[in-house]
């Protein structure tokens, strides 16, 4: 039978060549955050454009993916760079020396903004944490006793917002994002509202307290979002109640459909971001494994590329598509010439 | 007894039903009714999902595209003079932009339109993929420099939407990537001739493209690596697949073990897809280490999803073969392994093709395992046959997508440029299955017997 020919020499081939696998790969390979995705290909078809270089590789799959796999260990069979929304954590770090991979490059390569975001065609809002703590938690503190969040309306959380139920599209947990919006929102809206003041008082240590404020209903007036923001836009397109969590470059690309929020009295632009007046933003990531540096063809350059002016800087196409590019990029490029790894 | 009339004539007519039948009757049209109502569900749902991927996908097979003579300068695209293409490589596409945006507002002067629109705003109309488009034409043919070329530049994702309708004047007032004002300058320059839509081949031959260039991004790389992935589950789950049918339906003895085995393999066509990804990871790339993102890898992983279903296809169709065949040809002694191969394989092999092709059409737009093993992935260079930059296995081990998978990181993509784009994608992949079933119902009409 030809079939079982074929069978025979495709397996004899098989058998070959894993015994010669000399020859090592000549193409960079990234995973992780989908937030820095965007970026991550701007830069990769850039660079394949303008050098010698294959275009690398980039895989989504968000921040703890790609962190996991990176610290998979060292050898062409593992990722070269991994893209982080947030920055790398002890346990990861740990993970990584277990396997192996010690010098770790933090490359710190601009922030990311992230908005509040409506309907186009409904009343506009403006935001403070303390309304989001208050439209969002689980459970309030009233006179010493904690009490189901009873607040079903935006105007009964504040009266100045606009008459309208809560129905808020908030990043699932998967994200690099809900931990931003934790940190900067609803725990920034628990203490200035006195509610963590308040669980303090009725006896809990600061750890519940917080634990406590982070704690969001579960009712179906929150609802987390584990796809991408292209998810948050059709549950709004579909629910004009909706106000979902965007990154700041997402709603510059849809600014037809959405209206964007203040917080804080202060509207969400690359400029706010960067001085640091816009209260929510994070910095984004790469990671580089210093193994790979002259091993993997390109990955030095590639990394190089990333941050150099004519890419990251104000002007360049990253900041074109909604980054808030690093004012303290020289020292970032100066830590990729170098190669200067993490200090742990 | 004795009066007792041996036949009464019918208390009714034959021709007016009695209660029961009339019931019956109602019942049997009430379920026909029941039975062109599923059907009408079906047809309608069908519908309303063509219509939709019809209506939002099409329009990806047409680009815009703008022509206007392009002055090359020398000193800007070969400053050492020497038409050394290694040395024009260093002038990067941000360097072809200037060049471009110049030669766009140079045309306008000569055309006699004024705008008071400023370069970086005409360059904006222009895709980002055009200084790349221009910097390859000149690498590729040094001889270029310094002459003018009148090529044919894509225009951007919002100017490209504005011509196929998608983009409208009162949106380009809200949306921050594009103004009213390049709206009616591309219209001004569409009613000269100077701004065509043409059916874009590129959308099927071209790579992806970064989520800022929508107009750019194609789908060749992911064709290829569907085709490649194809080419492995055709090679070994048929062979492997008809094999096991053979012997599990002809030779093996019926006891507990071939039972076991029989639960076994139709259990496996219900296992969700997934698990057969989080196997492949596991075995293919960290045991095997082949590449991730390889169509090899893919194939191999879709193989394991397609086999139970074309041995339960395969086995099916053998077991439609008469028995009268297999007697006949051991009473005039052949042996087991002649009739089978002689008569029965033969025979059988119209419904083993059409397993096989059902098989493959299924793992064609099978996304999920294929999430694990890094195949949903911004990939830009063509995958080779024999990579030149494997590190283990070079057959098919180039990092490649997958159709179904292009759709799926398109709809994750912030510019609603890509959901025409993902749309597009889909319809190819549904001409590919469409095609695959048209072969597989002309194998069936061929080769079919009926006994």
């Amino acid at each position: 039978m030809s079939f079982a020919k074929l069978t025979v020499s495709t397996l004899a081939v098989a058998a070959m060549a894993t015994t010669v696998s000399a020859q090592s790969r000549d193409n960079v390979q990234i995973a992780g955050s989908s937030t820095v995705l965007p970026y991550a290909t701007i830069v990769a078809e850039a660079f394949g454009e303008n050098f010698d270089f294959p275009t690398p590789v980039v895989e989504s799959g968000g921040s703890s993916t790609g962190l996991r796999r990176f610290c998979e260990g060292v050898g062409e069979n593992t990722i070269d760079i991994a893209n982080s929304s947030r920055s790398i954590r002890p346990n990861e770090i740990e993970t990584c020396a277990a396997n192996g991979v010690t010098d770790i490059i933090e490359v710190r390569f601009g922030y990311d903004g992230i908005v509040f975001a409506s309907d186009i065609n409904g009343p506009s809002f403006e935001f403070t944490p303390s309304d989001w703590y208050l439209a969002l938690a689980a459970n309030l503190p009233v006179d010493g006793e904690m009490v189901t969040n009873p607040n079903t309306n935006w105007a009964e959380v504040n009266g100045d917002l606009p008459d309208q139920p809560i129905a808020a599209f908030i990043p699932g947990t998967r994200h690099g994002t809900r931990e931003v919006f934790e940190d900067n929102v609803i725990l920034q809206g628990c203490e200035d509202t006195g509610s963590l003041a308040a669980m303090m008082e009725m006896g809990m240590d600061e750890d519940a307290a917080e634990d406590a404020c982070l704690e969001l209903r579960a009712d179906g007036r929150s609802v987390d979002i584990d796809g991408d923001y292209t998810e948050t836009l059709a549950r709004i397109s579909a629910d004009t109640n909706g106000i979902g969590v965007f990154g700041l470059a997402f709603y510059e690309n849809n600014t037809d459909t959405l209206q964007v929020a203040t917080m804080g009295g202060i509207e969400p632009t690359v400029d706010t971001i960067a001085t640091g007046e816009y209260p929510v933003s994070r910095p984004l990531f790469f990671y580089i494994k210093a193994a790979h540096i002259g091993v993997i063809p390109g990955l030095q350059e590639y990394a190089s590329f990333f941050v150099s002016d004519d890419i990251a800087g104000p002007f360049g196409p990253l900041a074109a598509y909604g980054l808030v590019s690093d004012p303290e990029l020289a020292e970032v490029q100066a830590t990729v010439a170098n190669g200067t790894p993490m200090s742990n | 007894m004795t009066d007792m009339p041996i036949s009464t004539a019918p208390k009714r007519s034959l021709f007016a039903a009695d209660a029961r039948t009339v019931r019956r009757n109602r019942a049997e049209r009430r379920f026909r009714a029941y039975g062109m109502a599923a059907v009408g569900v079906g047809i309608l749902a069908l519908i309303v999902l063509l219509v939709s991927i019809l209506g939002n996908g099409l329009s990806s097979f047409r680009q815009t595209y703008v022509s206007f003579p392009i002055e090359l300068t020398a000193e800007r695209v070969d400053p050492d003079g020497n038409r050394d293409p290694g040395e024009m490589a260093r002038v990067t596409t941000f360097g072809y932009l200037p060049l471009l945006a110049a030669a766009f507002e140079a045309h306008l002067d000569a055309e006699g339109i004024e705008t008071d629109m400023g370069v970086r705003e005409l360059a904006a109309m222009l895709s980002e993929e055009a200084p790349a488009q221009i910097r390859g034409m000149v690498l590729a043919n040094p001889d270029l420099v310094g002459q003018t070329i009148d090529a044919q530049i894509l225009m951007g994702g919002r100017i490209d939407g504005f011509f196929k309708g998608r983009v409208t004047m009162e949106s380009a007032e809200r949306d921050s990537n594009v103004t009213p004002a390049q709206l009616e300058l591309a219209q001004i320059l569409a009613d000269r001739g100077a701004v065509e839509t043409r059916f874009n081949w590129d959308f099927i031959t071209a790579p992806d493209a970064s989520g800022s260039r929508p107009e750019a991004a194609g789908l060749g790389v992911a064709i290829i690596g569907s085709f490649y992935m194809m080419l492995v589950v055709l090679v070994l789950a048929l062979p492997i697949g008809v094999a096991a049918s053979i012997y599990l339906e002809e030779f093996a003895p019926k006891n507990r073990l071939t039972d076991l085995i029989e639960v076994n393999i139709s259990n496996l066509a219900a296992v969700p897809s997934i698990v057969f990804g989080i196997l492949g990871l596991a075995v293919f790339i960290n045991f095997m280490e082949f590449n991730q993102s390889s169509p090899l890898v893919g194939g191999l992983v879709l193989t394991l999803m397609t086999l139970p279903t074309i041995i339960i296809a395969t086995r099916a169709s053998l077991r439609a073969v008469p028995p009268s065949i297999r007697q006949a040809a051991l009473g005039l002694g052949a042996s087991k392994t002649q009739s089978i191969f002689h008569h029965v394989l033969p025979l059988a092999a119209p419904g083993i093709l059409t397993g096989t092709i059902i098989g493959l059409a299924q793992a064609l737009g099978e996304t999920a395992p294929l999430l694990l093993i890094g195949m949903v992935a911004f990939v830009r260079e063509y995958p080779d046959l024999m990579s030149v930059h494997s590190n283990s296995f070079p057959l098919m081990g180039d990092g490649a997508t997958a159709l179904p998978v292009q759709v799926y990181s398109w709809t994750q993509r912030s510019d609603p440029a890509f959901v025409e784009r993902a749309s597009g994608a889909i319809i190819v992949l549904l001409v590919f299955l469409l095609c695959m079933n048209l072969i597989a119902i002309l194998l069936r009409r061929r080769f079919e017997r009926r006994w």
